[in-house]
């Protein structure tokens, strides 16, 4: 039982930060067509990033600001620079993004090494908090309750905060109604006098921040080491097969069922952990070849 | 768009005949001479490991060019024919059936065509880009499951000590031979795909590349086509994988890594993928890349390098060395770019 609800949160909490890396990638593949297999590279680059400023100012909420600024930074430079030449072709875009992926990883394990980065978050962050289950009674009756680490608490929070967050971004801002509509019909959207490129830029500017966050969030609980980024990339493309490519619900669906498929696979069966994701995604294209959210596309 | 679909890849072709005539004779001279002038390095690192990644290369050029599908599950492929060999065979490590060379072969082909019959099977359940976020997800998921699997794949050390049989008194592992072995396999696959491409199925898979709607109109059963494409790219990315584990004399996740499945994208990409020729091109520079880049620039920064080429010609030349090559000739070479 125990082992089962550990599993249960562990799942939610992986979850939560695969919804903070894939809904950056769906929100940039939903309005640009632009499939970004370099995002894993920006999460990466943001956890380093992060660390470095972390580990300069002292101070952990710098390092999260500054990784996510940084790749936020990065992405409307990517946009502006390269992505914007080439619209429309989308193999090409593709293509341009596996070769930056590459450059990045060659150049972060140049820059840092293959060495493994721990954070050092706040002191109040760190240890466990006890939560209201009870997992046995101790003789004289007091309830011995389940201790879960904070930190893991924390980055559940911070997913749910930003998935409620881009939700009223998307659906209740002038911005987030020009996405929707630019998701719908860019053509229209820009006869209507509206710059697209400028809206291009600001999804990019979230979707890669988004990364960034994840990067240094991520990074905290787990660690960064080179490979990570392409672990990332995976469990993005995993969870947008799953959920929809271009939604964002269905980002927070699809990293749900991942998150927990992969957190009861690695604890019920281990060596074949891998083998239930992938079983998933091939009963979504199987089933549901647009996702579980997805709009079939015209 | 339609015009140039429909004269783009066939018209040039007659008067080109004569010229492709000449080069294909030029090349089949200097690449039978090739052994006795060159060194047994270049002769087994060079020149054989040039026609394997060719090889490999051309099962997704295949694919990509004449059927507008990008798979970057052409390395897995291989890669799984390679564990077949190792597991089948003889070879230290993990489980080795010990089976003999006329049966672990045929086995280790047969099942590495079936996997990327599945890969075709779930990639054509949707259409254009989405044909690589799938085949990636796939190559990354096999990658993991085999350095997490130790009843099959023997976990992250993999196989060692995977070597040919000696049949007809001959070691094909020695350069000379070895070199032979790949030249036959590359060129039964390059002759192959050439003639597949001037076929019935090969013309309607192009046709359905560049238009499935009609093609699904016509009458023709456009899904067919597609996994008949994969199970044939699947057949020689498998004679390939055979080759390649013997080259390597073993095989770990390490072979089968997204980094692996990304060059072969890139020595399909950078060669050109508007004919079989393409791939070749892109290995015979990705080698000589990969051993000579060390003489000039500093080797552990070959990604780099590699990526940045690759970026080069991404937005330079969409339709790669192949494509700049007949653009520089005589011959004024169709605008149509990558498929």
């Amino acid at each position: 039982m125990k082992l089962f609800i550990l599993t249960f949160l562990n799942g939610l909490t992986l979850a939560a930060l695969y919804f903070l890396v894939a809904s950056g990638f769906t929100l940039v593949f939903g309005l640009m067509r632009n499939v970004n297999l370099a995002h894993g590279s920006l999460y990466l680059l943001g956890g380093y990033i992060g660390y470095e400023a972390a580990a300069f100012s002292n101070n952990w909420f710098l390092g999260v600001a500054a990784g996510t600024l940084a790749m936020a930074i990065a992405g409307v430079l990517l946009q502006v620079l390269v992505f914007r030449w080439m619209e429309g072709q989308e193999l090409r875009q593709t293509l341009v993004t596996i070769g930056i992926s590459i450059v990045a990883a060659d150049l972060m394990l140049a820059v840092w090494s293959g060495n493994t980065y721990q954070f050092n978050p706040p002191a109040w962050l760190i240890g466990t908090t006890q939560l209201p289950i009870v997992l046995a009674h101790k003789p004289d009756g007091t309830a011995v309750l389940l201790p879960y680490p904070t930190y893991r608490l924390f980055l559940l929070a911070a997913g749910l905060v930003i998935g409620v967050g881009l939700w009223l971004f998307i659906n209740k801002t002038r911005i987030g109604m020009m996405i929707r509509a630019g998701v719908d019909d860019r053509g229209m959207l820009d006869a209507s006098g509206i710059n697209v490129h400028v809206v291009f830029a600001i999804v990019f500017a979230i979707g890669a921040g988004l990364a960034g966050f994840a990067g240094v969030v991520g990074g905290t609980a787990l660690s960064i080491a080179p490979g990570e980024d392409v672990r990332y990339l995976l469990a993005s493309l995993v969870v947008v097969i799953v959920g929809g490519l271009g939604s964002v619900t269905g980002a927070a669906l699809g990293a749900l069922i991942i998150g927990l498929a992969e957190q009861f696979g690695l604890a019920y069966f281990p060596t074949y952990g891998i083998v239930l994701t992938f079983v998933i995604m091939v009963a979504a294209l199987a089933f549901r070849p647009q996702g579980l959210m997805g709009r079939a596309r015209v | 768009m339609t015009e140039a679909a429909t004269t783009s890849p066939t018209a040039s072709a007659p008067e080109a005949i004569p010229m492709s005539i000449v080069g294909h004779l030029i090349a089949v001279v200097l690449l039978l001479a090739f052994p006795f002038v060159a060194t047994d390095f270049f002769t087994f690192q060079i020149g054989a490991y040039t026609l394997i990644m060719g090889t490999i290369s051309l099962s997704l050029m295949l694919l990509a060019g004449y059927g507008g599908m990008v798979s970057l599950a052409q390395m897995s492929v291989a890669g799984l024919a390679g564990y077949m060999i190792a597991i089948f065979g003889t070879s230290a490590g993990g489980v080795a059936l010990g089976w003999p060379w006329f049966l672990a072969i045929p086995a280790a082909v047969i099942i590495g065509t079936l996997l990327n019959v599945v890969v075709g099977l779930l990639a054509i359940r949707t259409e254009g880009i989405f044909t690589i976020v799938i085949t990636l997800a796939i190559a990354t998921a096999l990658y993991y499951f085999a350095q997490q699997n130790y009843d099959i794949f023997n976990g992250h050390s993999g196989f060692s000590g995977v070597a040919p049989a000696h049949v007809l008194w001959v070691d094909w592992r020695a350069p000379k031979p070895f070199y032979f072995l790949s030249l036959a396999v590359a060129a039964l696959s390059y002759a192959g795909v050439l003639y597949l491409s001037r076929t019935p199925f090969g013309l309607a898979m192009q046709a359905v590349r560049d238009n499935p709607r009609r093609m699904e109109a016509i009458g023709f059963n456009v899904p067919a086509h597609r996994i008949a494409a994969y199970a044939v790219a699947g057949l020689i990315a498998s004679v390939a994988g055979v080759l390649l584990v013997w080259f390597d004399g073993g095989i770990s996740p390490g072979s089968i890594s997204v980094d692996r499945a990304i060059k072969v994208l890139i020595i399909a990409v950078v060669g050109g993928m508007r004919h079989p020729a393409g791939p070749f091109l892109g290995a015979i520079l990705f080698v000589l890349l990969q051993n000579f880049a060390i003489d000039f620039v500093n080797p552990e920064r070959f990604n780099t390098y590699i990526g940045l080429a690759f970026l080069l010609v991404v937005l330079v030349s969409p339709d790669g060395l192949l494509g700049l090559i007949r653009r520089l000739g005589a011959a004024p070479a169709s605008g149509k770019s990558l498929p």
